[in-house]
């Protein structure tokens, strides 16, 4: 007969198997985004099958689409991720995005002409990104050192970054004259758009970031109990001001990827995806109190937003039935979070 | 400074230690000691200088004048951070855990060991922080199967036995504990109790504030007991009562 080794004395059994019980449902919780958009789909596939008689998901230019139309929320969501992490929050992320696009086509037109259609994309998309860590830089000193609330500093930014796009952009959108960058925003290898691989790249690396190392562990601490980290050691001003030019470097990438598209910067390009943005982080599972969240439970949000505009269109519903439903999903997700919160905190209480 | 003190021998001493702020004398003049395998409990009012006390003595603060020695060296410290790294840890009443993270990662956090996957990239060393916390809890003779889960899930005393696994796997020899049973309940209260008598069998040293005397007399070999920043008394706890305590508390 086997007995479990060193069984503690001050647990009773049943303490152990309502924490199983616990872990579980947190699990599936935590999984609660890719359920969604799993049902999603299939509700798609089901409604397509029946009043089309064709398929939704085994249409490679649906998935192509979906996926194209996720890119610019997805890149925003993964910089708010972050941020939520770690109980702020970016509003200026749409404007920075929009920053971002509008240098990225001026200084990509001012460079073709002298250096070559590929040259000019890669220090033009470099100086965009690098132009958009300024405000992002600028986000930081104000939370970090200023003590700013996260929501006043960045709606602050969200309007400065507006301004100053609308000022570089003229008013207007700026077209891009650089077949390489076309290329960049409509090409594709093995069918897969590049945006999308490019996307893809950055999601990973960001996803490894986030839950691989110290920056990303410390991003939680901060998020859950600010002054542990601060007693731990953990420099917090340095740390919020790095993670508030990641995101805006997020935003970045977010931009260039939009006027590589479109072949044009555009300031007002993030404007609709800032809410978008932080609707995927929320429907990934992230909290707006910070401490929770995953990049790749923001996968699946971003996607939840995407697969439901689309698939709204694709079976040709009034599009307004996008913004019900995706409110509707948003609320249902912070009604799972409470729940969860409500469930496996209790004992914090006792 | 891993060099073991023998039970009984001095390891941290506070001679002559004052602080003021301005024209406030917190404290003054305050001379004790802390044996290895010995707690000590401060007691006193509020504003009686329990608190600039351990502050001074945990790096917080910097003293106006007097000193503190650890293992019969003189030391300062300008950071809880220098405090810390030669063997002086503070557990907070507030317990400064980070709720959503794993024992493990609560241990290392601030510290967090790592290696390299696939040979080249760096990751954050979950196993390493795992064993860790297994084996620390262990030794505080707390056993805890579930090192994957957060420290939110457990209940007040094991998450106390967390922050003290903590400053026990970095090898304090001196531990400061303020208030370590105020926020439990009567059996988690027990618990901790147990963890210090644990503390101290290990050879190490704790100072204890508590406003519990119930809890003064059931773990601490001596009280220090502090009124307006001077030292009221010293006993040692075999040798007194509850009154006599109250009495040097209150004054008169």
């Amino acid at each position: 007969m086997t007995s479990p080794p060193a069984a503690s004395p001050h647990v009773a059994p049943q303490a152990d198997h309502a924490d199983k019980a616990r872990t579980t449902v947190q699990r599936i919780a935590d999984l609660r985004a890719w359920l969604f958009l799993a049902f999603l789909i299939l509700a798609f596939e089901i409604w397509s099958r029946i009043s089309f008689g064709g398929t939704f998901l085994f249409n490679p230019f649906n998935i192509q689409s979906i996926a194209v139309f996720a890119v610019a929320p997805l890149l925003l969501a993964t910089g708010q991720t972050f941020v939520i992490i770690s109980g702020g929050i970016d509003l200026s992320l749409g404007f920075i995005m929009g920053l971002a696009a509008v240098v990225a086509a001026h200084v990509i037109n001012w460079l073709t002409p002298g250096v070559g259609f590929f040259p000019a994309v890669l220090i033009g998309s470099a100086v965009a990104i690098a132009v958009a860590a300024i405000p992002g830089f600028i986000n930081g000193l104000l939370v970090a050192l200023l003590k700013v609330p996260p929501f006043i500093g960045t709606l602050g930014m969200f309007g400065v970054a507006r301004g100053v796009a609308f000022l570089l952009a003229g008013g207007t959108t700026v077209p891009v004259k650089n077949e390489a960058f076309a290329a960049l925003g409509n090409g594709r290898i093995y069918g897969v758009p590049y945006i999308v691989i490019v996307t893809a790249v950055f999601v990973l690396i960001m996803h490894y970031l986030l839950s691989q190392t110290k920056f990303g562990q410390h991003n939680y601490a901060i998020g859950a109990n600010a002054q542990a980290a601060r007693r731990a050691g953990i420099n917090i001003k340095w740390h919020l001001l790095r993670l508030y030019i990641l995101s805006g470097m997020c935003a970045g990438l977010a931009g260039v990827l939009y006027s590589a598209r479109f072949s044009a910067g555009a300031a007002q390009a993030g404007e609709p995806l800032l809410l978008d943005a932080v609707a995927a982080v929320v429907i990934g599972g992230a909290s707006l109190f910070g401490g929770s969240g995953t990049i790749l439970g923001t996968v699946a949000g971003a996607f939840v937003i995407a697969v439901i505009q689309y698939g709204l269109v694709f079976i040709n519903v009034a599009p307004f039935w996008q913004f019900i439903s995706v409110g509707v999903v948003i609320i249902i997700s912070v009604l799972i979070d409470q729940a969860q919160r409500r469930f496996s905190g209790g004992r914090q209480s006792e | 400074m891993n060099d073991v003190i023998p039970m009984g021998e001095p390891l941290l001493e506070v001679r002559h230690l004052s602080k003021n702020f301005g024209p406030v004398q917190a404290l003054s003049d305050l001379t004790m000691m802390v044996r290895a395998g010995e707690v000590v409990a401060l007691a006193g009012d509020n504003g009686a200088g329990k608190t600039t006390l351990i502050k001074a003595i945990s790096g917080v603060y910097q003293p106006s004048s007097g000193e503190i020695l650890l293992k019969g060296r003189p030391v300062s410290f300008s950071s809880p951070q220098e405090a810390r790294d030669i063997g002086i840890e503070t557990i907070y009443q507030d317990l400064a855990l980070a709720d959503n993270l794993t024992i493990g990662a609560n241990i290392f956090l601030g510290r967090e060991p790592m290696r390299r996957a696939f040979g080249f990239l760096p990751v954050l060393d979950r196993a390493k922080m795992a064993e860790a916390a297994k084996s620390t809890m262990a030794l505080l003779d707390f056993h805890v199967s579930r090192l994957d889960a957060p420290v939110s899930n457990f209940s007040g005393g094991q998450r106390q036995a967390v922050a003290i696994g903590r400053a026990v796997y970095w090898n304090a020899q001196i531990l400061i504990m303020d208030e370590p049973t105020a926020a439990l309940g009567v059996p988690e209260q027990r618990k901790v109790i147990q963890l210090i008598h644990q503390l101290k069998a290990q050879g190490r040293g704790v100072i204890f504030i508590s406003h519990n005397l119930q809890d003064i007399f059931a773990v601490a070999d001596r009280i220090v007991v502090l009124r307006r920043g001077v030292q009221a008394g010293e006993r040692r706890i075999a040798e007194t009562t509850h009154d006599e305590v109250v009495r040097l508390m209150v004054g008169g």
